[in-house]
């Protein structure tokens, strides 16, 4: 299949990532290799069993955490939903709700009101859980390790020490980049947003914990999960993990850097915008901001015609037509909203590019309201 | 809050009831001049948006975001008093 694509800068990694090049090698092996049943007991099979129990030991390895405690998922938001209604659980039976913060994703706030009527525990301006209103009691308290809007790193085990609860933690918007925090009983991953391919969730249930199947059982290789394992993906997934563990130190020194440009120029250079967002204690790749008199939808259209691709929580970029559920609950501005999350590679010269052709793409649209 | 019943009277109403955001806070924006420092002027506006929106505006634009009530068919107006 041909196409066409203008050469572009994509600055939406949060969205999702290319593969590791590190990860590629292990895909194209595994996809001859791990092909067959991991279930069954000839040679190919144990091929794609080796395969599978080598793509568990490398992601805990990477993780720190023990491989009996990794499953793989199809999708970061299985693993969510199985992370969270499997702790729930109990506390259910007993009445107890699901807490979550006002600013999880999506798949946490869909699996919480699935499971019945939920406590959203408000947020600061950064959105940052207010600790001091999380409940002392409840079936399961989601938090999450990072938000995956705006990049505000979460007291996860503050968290956990101010609640009794059995605590779920979305580390979605941070797997891999930072290492996991602490006082979790059951937390989700997904691959693509790391680097690795789509279609593969990882679901982290703590030794111990009380965490039991929130859905049919099936007789695969991990009674956690259900469904044919996708070996190829699954060892790509973890390969590239390891690659971005080894690499991260030196990769999130230079994001925070370039970040660091983006907030200061488009605080400078741009008049009526709102930068949100931990300024310090954030995703090291992550920037969001939002502009008075602004359509989401035309600001993220324009940037693309100029060859950058951007997301935005604006209400007329979602499908729901509500504003972004995060910056509502922060109470910061949802109209004119972008969010940036640079690409493993990005450089100074992208960042620069984007931020000279900012102001006049606002001003453009500005004055066609006739602002 | 303790403000007088005449003080939340505003002097100019804008119908946003159709508009999608921005479009209310950009009205907002339009006809501020339209009222005098220390008056009031309401936003009615039926987008989810407004509700975080118009305070937000304030904010970032140094006016005062008196506060929300509804109008007479039940939209939800937000008022606004003029600072400079």
């Amino acid at each position: 299949m041909d196409y066409v694509r203008q050469v572009s800068t994509d600055l939406d990694s949060a969205s999702s990532m290319p593969l590791h090049p590190a990860a590629r090698e292990s895909y194209l092996a595994a996809l001859e290799r791990g092909y067959a049943d991991p279930r069954r007991l000839h040679g190919s099979a144990r091929d794609a069993r080796l395969l599978l129990d080598n793509a568990r030991e490398a992601t805990a390895q990477a993780l720190g955490v023990r491989p009996d405690e990794v499953s793989f998922t199809a999708t970061g938001t299985e693993a969510v939903h199985r992370g969270l209604l499997g702790l729930a659980h109990r506390g259910l039976r007993d009445g107890l709700p699901i807490a979550h913060t006002a600013v999880e994703h999506s798949a946490v706030l869909h699996a919480a009101r699935w499971a019945g009527t939920p406590l959203s525990v408000p947020v600061d301006t950064h959105g940052r859980v207010i600790l001091s209103d999380l409940p002392s009691t409840a079936g399961v308290v989601a938090v999450q390790s990072a938000n995956h809007e705006v990049g505000t790193i979460q007291p996860v085990e503050a968290a956990s020490e101010q609640t009794g609860a059995p605590l779920f933690t979305d580390a979605c918007a941070s797997m891999g980049r930072l290492p996991l925090p602490d006082g979790w009983s059951a937390a989700a991953g997904s691959a693509h947003k790391w680097g690795g391919p789509a279609g593969v969730g990882i679901l982290l249930v703590r030794k111990g914990s009380r965490w039991r199947n929130p859905f049919p059982d099936d007789d695969r290789v991990d009674v956690r999960t259900a469904g044919f394992e996708n070996v190829p993906a699954i060892l790509a997934a973890a390969a590239s993990l390891q690659a971005v563990v080894a690499e991260r130190d030196e990769v999130n020194v230079r994001h925070r850097e370039l970040i660091d440009v983006i907030r200061a120029r488009v605080a400078a250079e741009v008049t009526d915008v709102e930068v949100v967002g931990d300024p310090v204690d954030r995703l090291p790749h992550l920037v969001t901001f939002s502009c008075l008199y602004l359509d989401g939808e035309a600001l993220v259209h324009e940037l693309d015609r100029r060859g950058f691709g951007v997301a935005s929580g604006s209400s007329c970029t979602s499908s729901t037509l509500t504003p972004s559920h995060v910056l509502e609950a922060m109470g910061v501005l949802t109209h004119g909203n972008v969010r940036l999350s640079l690409q493993r590679d990005a450089s100074r010269q992208q960042v620069d590019a984007f931020c000279d052709a900012l102001p006049d793409v606002i001003a453009g649209l500005r004055s066609r309201v006739g602002l | 809050m303790s403000t007088p019943e005449h003080a939340l009277e505003p002097a100019l109403e804008l119908d946003c009831r159709t508009m999608l955001c921005p479009m209310p806070v950009i009205e907002l924006a339009k006809h501020l001049a339209d009222v005098e420092v220390g008056q009031t002027i309401a936003v009615v506006a039926t987008d989810a948006a407004a509700r975080v929106d118009v305070p937000a505006w304030c904010r970032m634009r140094g006016q005062e975001f008196v506060g929300a009530d509804t109008a007479t068919d039940g939209a939800a107006r937000y008022l606004v008093r003029r600072l400079s």
